[in-house]
């Protein structure tokens, strides 16, 4: 395992930087700086002239790096694009998982392989537990729109809970649409006409 | 709606609007398409999504697809151009700053504003542009190559990022797409100096960019695709459209910006600087009128030229502007062909009428503002 590989990790979220370095020093490398202001970008790969660099895929800041990498020319430390089809696997999995690597040139592929994999592993990990906290957001969210559009029906139709819900439910499936969406429409027009 | 799904990307620009516009008003569902618009955010992701096959096409800067076809920086992958989605439409800005430097110049007057900028003494300037292979900047570094004691230092910045980056100064001027520099005038950190087309009157903004290998072995869906942008961009571009576009557009969940940062772009009614009037810029962003969908194959030329291609990178440029499909797939529904699939860039000062399929084409002019011609012959 080569421990001398230097590694920056471009994301703004505290948590998910420390989880990245944390599966990267777990994996063997210690080398590895964080960074989530990119206004400090040139001067740190200027300074710490990584081999590697790691950003989120999803991260607008990649074409203010992309541009270091040019703005650097011929220079020694230029930064390469990695994620391309040469491994195609490898590539596909970092594209899934939502990270970019940028590696400098002639860094030979059997270095970069198992740095991007664990990047790969963590940045997968946080995906998915970012997609399970939106959709238990989203779920509360329905379920409190529901519970309003309920609470129209009981009042204005005098009708019990059981009841006010089967009716979003029947109206629901006769219009080919979600419960959520029926009772969304029923708040809203509520609200207006409020 | 059933109909082939397409997975299409853009970036949130106005000049997405034949896109949006293909989607919205169904002539994607006309062509049998579901047009699904894909969000990025960024030049990179676009670029990375496009060529690795999470997109089918795409809203692509030009210079981009041209880059990518000639093997320069970044992902390199055959990318070609369908057809010309936007011409123009982009503007310079200088900070409040060192708009005291230059308070002399009327807006557009790309020579006298060099000159005012040479005659400044001081650092470097800092001029934020969107992506290091972008028209912008390519049409910044040939406006500044004519005057050589000015030093500047480019800085990527994202658009949406562009008026608070000149707020904050760090940068002292930027070129961007509208409606960013709109944008920056109404938060009142900014003040436009010229349009994009003052430095080149007709240059090609994005494009409709596809991997070979896809079109290859779509060419049916291609060609719908084609035709549905076509007609999009022909509602677009007709002035009694214009009012509803904007409405369109900015009830679109595809760009989020309210219409009165999309008006400018779409009428041509630049403010220049907040509380002032608008200046009227003509052509300011075309998507159809004088064959503006048309990809010249010089214009790649032009581009991998600027990019710093030998000849070989500017055979390849060329082939990747479609010319040839855009004939193929768009003749049948009436459209005008030029006559030929290269021009003189920059010899066109006035509208003028070219030889063409039907006979009504007028192109629009092209110069430079240094007043240079190009001309990449030989199949001319």
């Amino acid at each position: 395992m080569d421990r001398d590989l230097r590694i920056l990790v471009v994301e703004p979220d505290p948590e998910r930087v420390q989880e990245i370095i944390d599966a990267l020093s777990d994996t063997g490398w210690s080398d590895v700086r964080a960074l989530a202001q990119i206004s400090a970008l040139d001067r740190t790969v200027k300074e710490f002239a990584p081999d590697i660099v790691l950003i989120d895929l999803a991260n607008p800041d990649r074409d203010t790096l992309e541009h270091i990498s040019y703005a650097s020319g011929a220079a020694k430390r230029a930064v390469a694009l990695f994620v391309d089809q040469t491994d195609a696997t490898l590539t596909q999995a970092a594209l899934n998982a939502g990270v970019s690597a940028y590696v400098v040139d002639g860094l030979q592929r059997d270095r970069i392989k198992p740095v991007l994999e664990t990047a790969i592993a963590r940045f997968k990990v946080t995906h998915q537990m970012r997609s399970e906290l939106d959709a238990a957001k989203q779920a509360l969210q329905d379920r409190k729109t529901i519970d309003r559009a309920k609470g129209i029906l009981m009042r204005q139709r005098n009708m019990p809970e059981e009841e006010a819900y089967t009716l979003l439910r029947t109206t629901a499936m006769s219009q080919n649409r979600k419960v959520i969406d029926v009772a969304q429409a029923l708040v809203t027009a509520a609200d207006l006409l409020a | 709606m059933s109909g082939t799904v397409l997975n299409c990307g853009y970036v949130p620009l106005v000049d997405c609007a034949p896109l949006v516009i293909a989607k919205e008003l169904g002539f994607a569902a006309e062509q049998g398409l579901d047009l699904n618009l894909v969000r990025q955010p960024s030049w990179s992701a676009l670029r990375d999504m496009l060529a690795l096959g999470h997109l089918d096409a795409a809203q692509m800067l030009a210079p981009l697809a041209v880059a990518m076809s000639i093997g320069m920086g970044g992902l390199q992958a055959q990318v070609d151009a369908l057809m010309v989605l936007s011409v123009n439409g982009t503007v310079f800005g200088v900070s409040n700053s060192l708009q005291v430097d230059v308070q002399s110049v009327p807006f557009g007057d790309a020579n006298g504003l060099l000159a005012a900028l040479v005659k400044r003494n001081g650092p470097p300037l800092r001029i934020g542009v969107p992506f290091h292979q972008s028209m912008h900047r390519l049409l910044l570094s040939y406006w500044r190559a004519a005057a050589p004691d000015l030093q500047i230092d480019t800085i990527t910045i994202p658009p949406p990022r562009m008026a608070d980056a000149v707020a904050k100064g760090v940068v002292d001027a930027f070129w961007v797409g509208e409606p960013w520099g709109s944008v920056a005038v109404q938060q009142d950190c900014a003040q436009l100096m010229m349009a994009g087309r003052d430095v080149w009157q007709f240059a090609p903004e994005k494009v409709l960019a596809v991997r070979r290998d896809w079109v290859d072995s779509n060419q049916d869906t291609a060609r719908r695709l084609m035709r549905a942008v076509y007609q999009a961009a022909a509602w677009l571009d007709a002035s009694q459209n214009k009012p509803l576009a904007v409405e369109i557009l900015g009830r679109s969940e595809h760009l989020s910006m309210s219409p009165d940062v999309i008006d400018p772009a779409l009428s041509g009614q630049i403010v220049p600087k907040r509380g002032a009037p608008p200046v009227n810029v003509q052509d300011f962003l075309q998507f159809h009128k004088h064959a503006a969908t048309f990809p010249w194959r010089s214009q790649a030329a032009w581009i991998a030229q600027q990019l710093g291609a030998d000849s070989t990178g500017i055979a390849k440029a060329k082939a990747c502007f479609r010319s040839d499909l855009y004939r193929q797939n768009l003749t049948d529904i009436g459209v005008d062909m030029p006559g030929a699939s290269e021009k003189e860039e920059g010899a066109l000062r006035y509208e003028t009428a070219v030889a063409s399929t039907r006979g009504y084409l007028i192109l629009a002019p092209d110069a430079y503002f240094d007043g240079k011609t190009f001309d990449f012959g030989p199949d001319r």
